[in-house]
């Protein structure tokens, strides 16, 4: 078309959708300005001139616009605007400079931003219910949530009901019978408790200042966590913090670090992998390498037994649930508590495994709540022992005869050096079922039955909550034993063999595994290339610019207090390419970088989330930290240990996109296969943002027109549903149904895999010395010693019970014979230790997700299971034993404090018989923090368990946490406080 | 007859995730549904609570979840005790405290013998969980708990009293504390699991001189001389045989396993017995 018809046509529909659409007619009002429209290369153009709404224009060159928008000539132009938009063209004309802008930043996206929203007004969302009411969609950690709305407020939330148009599900035939999911899908706790989150006393409604902090002058740094808070105008919150970023970066690189949780709400566009590391490359910062803070001992151990370094050192999990359904004749659930974490799309499968008769064993020193609905044999050894009972079945194996020998002899090296350590010819010990029960204080004779039943029967590993990965043993000072134990078993009995492989009905549904939606990890509109799965498909898929940071300085998570308060911290890269990444050394600071002096803090609540969590309250008081701001949805127990508070509106307020449980290839390809059925949702904005909170895009947004980066920021003015329509441009699901369908309806099902060409079971192509046949692209290409597709990541191909990449790194905790070393807590070794009797198990929360969903507020703070109500505080619930209680005379809701050298908490008590004696247990999940002294130094109230558990790593040249057996001391609380820290920093 | 309102609870399939106690809160916080119920305090109130019993004791072991609210009685004594129509038995069964009626009234909340009504201090009023009458009224099937179950623990059924009837002998259903005469409309399938109890037991055998688990050995339970109970244990050696009465009395096992007889005599009190290794 041609580009003066193009122009005339442009200032055309301007008019019309003012006129035909109230809210266009009002967004038009908000600013007067001059657009002038035209080409470099000839003195050809029409400009625009909006006056109180109204739109006048005329062909030619205005002699005193307010914006410029050039085009480098007549082809260029005509090609850039004319509809359909190919997205490829716009950010190639504007990467490569064929287009450009001229004027102030903020008008340039306003004008930007309103050109683009004429077509959205068009656009509907959302099903009429009948009396006012609108059923919206949403997206939550938990899953895709229908959200009913009346008046502007969310009066109602329940789980997806499919419809008739929605694809079917998917069946599996196993010994006679047929089993089909349910229709619909379904929340945990902290999905079902969103409403009251979104209404919640603790939302930050305003933004504000910390009322002693003077960026001009005294800042009180000291008084972070103890002074009050005062409302400021968005104005001048925007002013303190792009100064303050103005005035680090003449500091030099590196000055500000950014510290985001492990997590954010649901959705492509909000999550910090997007719009906040888009903002930040922008910006050039520090970032926290995080430590595999759920996989440890699969990172840090069991990968270099198998590598499955893109999955963290976890296993392949396709087509597990129809094999082990069709096959297994017992399942062990080994530290797994998947009813505990991720939902309950999996309950009802391990259901239809009870219905078929399916034995389970439940390893755990904690019955925990799937082995409590499941049922079964429950074994409960010492916390952190288990891989002294994973020996001993080694040695019924070896000893009786019941490995799979053939598998072992061809797939496997390293056997015969194994044999012998657990036969004792190493170091004189056979590793017999009576020598583990001094270590793990389980019967030997239950562990003769339990191996010489698995080594007989077709057993399911369920290691971990996946069933291979996640939580519980893996994370303790002997997780990467106890998950290279794991690996051994596995490989022992012949992996891959029909009925023999890693699952407990979690992971591995017959879903369509090459239907493409990107996964959050995949960092939506981030352009980040480096920090995120980017590259893999998105980038294509959905052409957008790239950003990068220049900055190159990062810090070991666990030790950002070291680093801030120390000035130097060391740690070793979470790198998932390849088995060796981890072998990467890296320090703070940086070579030509300066220490960090300011922190702008993401969303979530460390202190109860990080180990040795005293550490950061200590940290964020400390004089070398000159300016904190944090943007967060709640006022948590950290929030307030800041000079700056942002609020950033829930995912109920902005519009989002995303698909259920779908990380993308960055760690947990495929990680939707624990759904029943892929569901994407369109996540309607279903509510005008509370207060004066803004969503995270528009936070950054304005952040970035300070600093002239507000058309860079949104590529030319995208707002968040531009950015939601592009996801979706991008996606499979275009094929399927049409934006405006999805929009309207909010949610689609994808259709399943025919069962004709449902992905191959894990395993089987190694089990059969075929190449590999899964839907995954790792290990990378580079990574196969043979040929490609041939055999396992490791050096040999083959699974190495004595592995050869351990020998490349010289760590005392990690030897390549996997010898069985105590190093858990012991007070027999150390004295500082003496008078701490009790274990402490720092599960996953069950109820909120982490921390979130635990705020003051929450449904969630009724649960019994979560928070009890003593004199007028919600006191978060520690598990004891029943004898254990008894010896101090603990009964049921009692305050109880717990503590050791490096923490104070106290919680009320659930007395139970589901630990085994001497074992304590209170999950990682506090939002709160109510230190009853001065912070960081006194007893907390709040709950953070975590203040208890060490901070060294999880082996010494790894950077890992272990928490899970943790020696610390309980008494009924006086309501004094008499502690004080006894262990430095 | 006419059809009315039941909700059956499958005990065993309940594993306390909370989804209903939090999906009864959604409904009712900050809405106020007129004629129904007004909105539910923000914190505190639990029209629907989910109660746990543990039964055994380390390392065998049970935990079990009971969801208990509003039983919308056919005899509730909490109408009894309204005054002024406060409390009305609609035709489909559903038992509704009105709001507005029902201020000040405490002796609503005080007559039900289930401790299921909760009174709102700052509005003065008892509330109860109305079995989502309102959005039956609007067309819904099924109460939100039900919609929202993972694990399909309640079945909203809307029958006449006969065929509810049938549905509770073929079904084995209970309501809770019958003997109140309330008649609840809410019933129960595997109560067992919250007011009875088990005795446990691991038998060991010793194979030539080494402890084994006794796997296949024959477990009968006796009372005054006469079988009550009878199992198989297990390849872990390990036995249970459920649906005692609690505290009632003296027992008598007799196992015979691979390693010869046994019999052992005890006391069942209150609780659940795990009789510990049981060397035969």
């Amino acid at each position: 078309m041609n580009f003066s018809v193009l122009l005339w046509g442009m200032v055309q529909a301007l008019r019309v959708t003012a006129r035909v659409y109230p809210e266009f007619a009002e967004r038009l009002k908000e600013k007067d300005l001059i657009a002038q429209f035209k080409l470099l290369d000839q003195p050809t153009g029409r400009w625009v001139k909006l006056e109180n709404g109204k739109v006048s224009s005329a062909k030619g060159i205005h002699e005193n616009p307010d914006l410029t928008i050039f085009f480098k000539n007549q082809a260029i132009a005509e090609e850039f605007l004319t509809p359909p938009f190919d997205q490829l063209v716009r950010i190639d004309a504007a990467k490569n400079f064929k287009i450009g802008l001229e004027g102030p930043d903020d008008l340039a996206v306003w004008f930007m931003s309103t050109l683009a929203s004429m077509e959205p007004q068009t656009w509907k969302s959302g099903t009429d219910m009948g009396n006012g009411v609108t059923r919206y969609t949403n997206g939550t950690n938990g899953g895709p949530i229908f959200v009913y709305v009346k008046d502007g407020k969310i009066i109602r939330t329940t789980p997806v009901d499919f419809d008739d148009d929605d694809a079917p599900s998917w069946s599996i035939k196993a010994r006679g019978k047929t089993f089909t999911p349910p229709r619909k899908t379904t929340l945990p706790a902290h999905g079902m408790c969103q409403k009251s989150l979104v209404y919640s006393k603790e939302r930050l409604l305003y933004p504000m200042k910390r009322v002693d902090f003077d960026p001009d002058g005294e800042r009180n740094i000291e008084n972070r966590g103890k002074s009050e808070f005062e409302r400021i105008s968005w104005e001048e919150a925007l002013e303190i913090v792009s100064k303050e970023i103005k005035r680090c970066k003449t500091v030099g690189p590196g000055a500000i670090a950014v510290a985001n949780g492990s997590h954010h709400q649901w959705g492509n566009l909000g999550h910090y992998l997007s719009a906040f590391n888009r903002f930040w490359n922008l910006i050039g910062v520090t970032k926290l390498v995080h430590n595999p803070d759920s996989w440890e001992g699969w990172f840090w151990g069991a990968m270099h037994h198998w590598g499955n370094s893109l999955r963290l050192g976890a296993a392949e999990p396709y087509g597990t649930v129809e094999d082990c359904l069709k096959e297994a004749e017992m399942i062990v659930f080994w530290s797994s508590d998947p009813d505990a974490t991720y939902g309950f799309e999996g309950t009802i499968r391990r259901g239809w495994a009870k219905e078929l008769g399916i034995k389970m064993v439940h390893i755990d020193p904690h019955m925990n709540y799937t082995a409590a609905h499941s049922g079964g044999k429950w074994i409960a050894p010492r916390p952190g022992t288990d891989p002294a009972l994973a020996q001993a079945i080694c040695h019924v194996w070896i000893t009786e005869d019941l490995y799979d020998q053939e598998f072992v002899a061809n797939r496997t090296t390293g056997f015969e050096e194994w044999k012998a350590y657990i036969l004792g010819q190493t170091d004189g010990t056979a590793k017999t079922p009576e020598w583990q029960e001094a270590e793990t204080g389980i019967p030997a004779r239950e562990v003769r039955a339990l191996a010489r039943e698995w080594g007989s029967k077709k057993t399911y590993l369920g290691a971990g909550g996946w069933g291979s990965g996640v939580g519980g043993a893996c994370r303790g000072p002997m997780g990467v034993q106890w998950a290279r134990m794991m690996t051994i078993l596995g490989a022992m009995q012949g992996m891959g063999r029909p009925g023999s492989n890693f699952g407990n009905l979690q992971f591995g549904t017959p879903l369509d595994f090459n239907f493409y939606f990107p996964g959050y990890a995949e960092g939506s509109m981030s352009g980040d290339l480096a920090y995120s799965a980017n590259s893999a498909n998105n980038y294509q898929r959905m052409p957008h610019i790239v950003t990068m940071s220049s900055v190159r300085q990062s810090i070991p998570r666990i030790y950002l207090p070291e680093a801030i308060m120390e000035g130097k911290a060391m740690g070793y890269l979470t790198d998932v390419a390849s088995v060796q990444g981890q072998f990467f050394p890296f320090g703070y600071p940086s070579p030509g970088h300066v220490p960090v002096e300011m922190i702008y803090k993401y969303g979530s609540a460390s202190f109860g989330t990080m180990v040795n969590s005293n550490r950061w309250v200590n940290m964020y008081q400390h004089e070398n930290l000159k300016f904190v701001v944090n943007q967060s949805v709640w006022n948590e127990g950290e929030t307030r240990f800041s000079d700056i508070i942002l609020p950033a509106c829930s995912v109920f307020e902005r519009w989002d996109i995303g698909e259920w449980l779908n990380v993308g290839p960055a760690y947990v390809h495929h990680m939707y296969s624990m759904c029943n059925h892929r569901v994407i949702s369109m996540q309607h904005k279903c509510i005008e943002p509370l207060g004066e909170s803004k969503s995270d895009y528009d936070i950054f947004l304005a952040i970035a027109e300070k600093l002239d980066l507000g058309a860079v920021y949104s590529e030319g003015g995208n707002t968040e549903l531009d950015w939601c329509k592009r996801v979706f441009d991008s996606s499979d699901m275009a094929k399927h149904i049409s934006w405006r369908k999805f929009l309207k309806k909010g949610y689609f099902v994808v259709p399943p895999e025919p069962e004709a060409s449902r992905a191959p079971t894990a395993y089987r192509w190694f089990y059969e010395g075929r190449k590999k046949d899964l839907p995954e692209p790792s290990p990378l290409p580079s990574d196969y010693r043979g040929n490609y597709g041939e055999g396992l990541q490791t050096p040999s191909g083959k699974f190495e019970f004595v592995p050869e990449t351990l020998t490349r790194i010289d760590d005392p905790e990690r030897p390549p014979l996997n010898k069985y070393m105590p190093t858990y807590e012991d007070p027999q070794k150390d004295e500082k230790l003496a008078g701490y009797t009790l274990k402490l198990l720092t599960p996953h929360s069950r109820y909120p997700f982490h921390v979130m969903g635990d705020d003051e507020g929450s449904s969630l703070r009724d649960i019994r299971e979560h928070r009890v109500l003593v004199d007028g505080h919600y006191y978060f619930v520690a598990r004891i034993n029943r004898q254990d209680a008894a010896d101090r005379a603990i009964r049921d809701d009692d305050l109880i404090r717990l503590w050791n050298n490096r923490g104070s908490v106290v919680c009320a008590a659930q007395v139970t018989d589901r630990l085994r004696p001497g074992t304590i247990s209170a999950s990682t999940a506090s939002a709160e923090y109510r230190p009853a002294g001065e912070p960081g130094k006194s007893t907390d109230l709040g709950g953070c368990t975590n203040m208890l558990n060490p901070s060294k790593s999880i082996t010494p040249k790894s950077h890992g946490i272990k928490p899970n057996s943790t020696l610390i001391q309980v008494e009924k609380w006086t309501g004094v406080d008499t502690w004080e820290p006894a262990e430095a920093v | 007859m006419a059809m009315k309102w039941n909700l059956i609870v499958d005990i065993e399939r309940c594993n306390n995730c909370r989804v209903c106690f939090l999906a009864v809160k959604d409904e009712h916080i900050g809405n106020d549904f007129p004629g129904y119920a007004a909105a539910q305090p923000a914190q505190g109130h639990n029209w629907m609570e989910i109660e746990r019993k543990e039964r055994g004791s380390y390392p065998i072991v049970e935990a079990n979840f009971m969801p208990v609210m509003c039983n919308h009685c056919d005899d509730p004594p909490c109408m009894k005790a309204a005054q002024g129509g406060a409390v009305s038995k609609r035709a489909d069964g559903i038992v509704i405290i009105d709001p507005q009626k029902s201020k000040g009234q405490q002796a609503i909340k005080d007559a039900c013998p289930y401790g299921a009504v909760s009174w709102n201090e700052e509005q003065q009023i008892p509330q109860a969980w109305i079995f989502d009458a309102h959005l039956l009224d609007d067309g819904w099937t099924q109460t939100r708990a039900e919609q929202c179950c993972p694990t399909d623990v309640f079945r909203s059924v809307k029958v006449d009293d006969q065929k509810m009837q049938q549905i509770k002998e073929q079904e084995g259903l209970e309501v809770l504390q019958p003997e109140l005469g309330a008649r609840p409309r809410v019933y129960y399938k595997n109560l067992h699991l919250m007011t009875q109890c088990f005795v446990a037991g691991s038998v060991v055998v010793q194979v030539n001189g080494v402890e084994e688990c006794d796997q296949g050995a024959e477990v009968i339970l006796k009372q005054n001389g006469g079988e009550v109970g009878r199992a198989m244990t297990d390849l872990f050696g390990e036995f249970k045989i459920d649906g005692l009465q609690p505290g009632s009395g003296q027992y008598e096992l007799e196992i015979s396993g691979s390693g010869g007889s046994l019999s052992k005599r005890f006391e069942l009190g209150d609780a659940s017995l795990y009789l510990g290794a049981l060397t035969a």
